[in-house]
């Protein structure tokens, strides 16, 4: 994701031209972002990513900063050695729900920072004012008039808020539940373990 | 690193400052020149912060030290200057989506594409300007090693743009728990219940009222973890919000749920088994409207602000029942203090959070009807009034009580009104600040102005009888 942050920055900088060989890389890339816990099981051999992602430890997940369009904090996953069923399933649930998260998020600013701006600059209009006054600096309007753009930004996309809520619940409900189920499953492995070798050991002694 | 005691003390500062320049005319005589010149042209305002800027290094100078004023702060200047120049690339880097979103919207099919093309493209500037930077602070270094001095700030806010292992320390534990209950909050929510317990008319029971304010407290505790465990994309899109543990990832969600319930069981059964079941009953009541109704209802409907009040009346009831054992008209009209209360303060402090609250979809009565808000805040705060003056018709306290509280209330009257007249920032601030001492104070003087009944009176000294055989 932080890859995805400092190229989103770049292209907003400038379009920047592509070496040719960069192309098949291009493809693969944006069909893979819809589905990224596939991306993220294509990691275990990782092509090398921005320097400030973090390879996948096999002990601990990593957090980074939160992304400047989406406020969220990307994780990336641990991947132990010997991996169950479950935990790849965890993790690729994690995993795509972040990214669902990210996609909403991002969405969400960006178009509520995009209609602000319509919304100040179509009032300013209407007032027969211009953006920046003599001295250049930005105009503003005041705040009752600034929350006739908050509360239709609220109403215009109400079901989606109230959609986006539920699944997030649902999702959040999976995880902790898948969550503890692996806690329980590993804490099971050891103690069973535990048994079992004291077993092996106890006859030898 | 200077800015803000300079900013803090500006006043006393450009008072010394003045002084000090006057006394060394030759040696600053320029500045000091420039001074008295605007201190000529307007003197109603040359005190102020942009006059004093230019200022700063000469203050700084000398305060570090009289007699080496070239010394010191020559080396100061150059290390901020790689500070700034280190921010303000990664601030480049990160930023400029946001500054400029309206060109990443319009495609985001091909945002997607470019963004995996872009890294290649992007990373080794990226690293040339690391590269660049190191050196530049390696060639600082050299100069003067000694004075590679981080302030705590600054350290905070590079830590926090690194990426970190998420590893839970258990000498962090204790600070992550705190947050994660939101400490000071469950602390207000004892404190009322606390006071209930006081109020009630029956002979105070110190062990009872100490198991039932740890219950109340755990159960809060309780109630808050989960609330956080349900936000976490939210909190992270709003600034009072963002450094919660969970939206920090210090702990897992699984990890916040335990805690939870190791909260909130003990929590229920001592309020239940040990006080009594009603008690327990609302204590258990509480965290489902908490965290079932009010949190998911802060983003469907502007009803949220209701229901969380009754969510903050219910403590200082629960604490009553845990006294009495059972429900009276005094436990009600105590809810209904914290009930009314309630809606000045949240209000007000909701008021100044709309943009926020506009981008997260949180459907709060300060965003969508805003001339509502104004006016239920101003409604309660005189229903503060009426409720003070009901207490001593309830036998709850005597009538001093509405006659001492009046002044304060009449306060947040007053707040209210200057707020429901003209809704701007700073009359919500004042009177969410108002808010924030006026509630304690009040329980204060209720509590000073309890009435000690004549039936309360017979009551106490059959306890005390079988003592004293």
């Amino acid at each position: 994701m932080a890859a995805r942050r400092t190229a989103v920055t770049w292209t907003a900088l400038g379009r920047v031209t592509l070496p040719a060989h960069l192309h098949p890389l291009r493809l693969s890339a944006s069909s893979s972002r819809r589905c990224s816990s596939e991306q993220a099981a294509q990691q275990e051999k990782p092509p090398k990513r921005s320097p400030h992602r973090p390879e996948p430890s096999t002990t601990h997940d990593w957090i980074g900063p939160p992304n400047p369009l989406s406020n969220l904090r990307p994780i990336v996953y641990c991947i132990p050695e010997k991996e169950s069923e479950l935990e790849k399933r965890l993790r690729h649930l994690r995993q795509e729900t972040e990214d669902w998260n990210h996609s909403f998020w991002t969405k969400q600013n960006i178009s509520f920072a995009k209609e602000k701006e319509n919304f100040i600059i179509s009032h300013l209009k209407s007032k027969g004012l211009t953006l920046r006054d003599e001295d250049g600096r930005r105009r503003s309007l005041n705040s009752e008039e600034m929350a006739v753009f908050y509360k239709s930004f609220l109403d215009k996309n109400r079901t989606r808020h109230a959609n986006y809520n539920k699944e997030w619940y649902r999702r959040n409900f999976t995880i902790t539940l898948l969550m503890a189920r692996v806690t329980l499953n590993s804490v099971w492995m050891y103690f069973t373990e535990r048994h079992s070798s004291k077993k092996n050991s106890s006859p030898s002694t | 690193m200077y800015k803000t005691p300079c900013s803090r003390l500006s006043g006393f500062v450009g008072v010394n400052v003045k002084q000090k320049l006057f006394q060394s005319v030759p040696r600053c005589s320029q500045t000091a020149r420039s001074l008295i010149q605007l201190h000529r042209r307007d003197p109603s305002n040359w005190l102020t912060y942009q006059h004093l800027n230019f200022l700063k290094r000469q203050y700084v100078a000398k305060n570090s030290s009289e007699l080496h004023q070239r010394a010191v702060p020559k080396q100061a200047p150059v290390l901020t200057l790689v500070d700034e120049r280190d921010d303000s690339v990664e601030r480049q880097v990160e930023r400029i989506p946001t500054i400029n979103p309206v060109d990443a919207v319009p495609q985001p099919e091909d945002l997607t594409s470019e963004t995996q093309t872009g890294i290649s493209a992007s990373k080794p500037a990226v690293e040339d300007v690391a590269a660049q930077d190191r050196s530049h602070v390696a060639a600082v270094s050299d100069e003067a090693p000694h004075v590679h001095v981080e302030s705590e700030e600054a350290r905070q806010a590079r830590l926090d743009r690194q990426w970190k292992l998420l590893k839970v320390d258990v000498s962090d534990l204790p600070d992550v728990y705190a947050r994660l209950a939101k400490i000071k909050l469950t602390a207000l929510v004892v404190t009322t219940a606390a006071a209930g317990f006081a109020m009630a008319p029956v002979p105070f029971d110190p062990v009872m009222f100490f198991v039932s304010s740890l219950g109340t407290g755990l159960a809060s505790c309780a109630a808050n973890s989960i609330n956080q465990y349900f936000e976490v994309p939210f909190d992270s899109n709003m600034n009072r919000t963002k450094n919660r543990p969970l939206v920090r990832g210090q702990i897992t969600p699984l990890h916040a749920v335990s805690f939870a319930v190791a909260c909130g069981l003990p929590g229920v059964a001592l309020l239940s088994l040990v006080v009594n079941p009603l008690t327990g009953f609302l204590g258990a009541l509480n965290i489902f409207l908490y965290t079932c109704c009010y949190t998911p209802l802060k983003r469907l409907s502007i009803t949220n602000t209701w229901v969380g009040a009754v969510v903050g009346a219910i403590p200082p009831v629960m604490g009553w029942t845990a006294a009495t054992g059972c429900l009276e008209p005094g436990a009600l009209l105590l809810g209904g203090f914290l009930y009314s209360w309630q809606f000045p303060h949240f209000n007000a402090l909701s008021w100044n959070l709309k943009e926020d609250y506009s981008r997260g979809g949180y459907r709060m009565m300060s965003v969508t009807h805003p001339a509502l808000c104004r006016r239920v805040a101003l409604r309660h705060s005189l229903g503060l009034i009426a409720l003070s003056t009901l207490a001593p018709a309830l036998d709850l306290t005597t009538w001093t009580f509405p006659i001492i509280s009046l002044p304060i209330n009449l306060y947040i009257s007053y707040l209210a009104f200057r707020f429901y007249r003209k809704g701007d920032r700073n009359n919500a601030r004042k009177l969410f600040f108002c808010s924030l001492w006026h509630l304690p104070m009040l329980l204060l003087l209720m509590l000073t102005c309890k009435k000690s009944r004549s039936g309360g009176a017979e009551a106490a000294p059959p306890p005390a009888a079988p003592l004293a055989n």
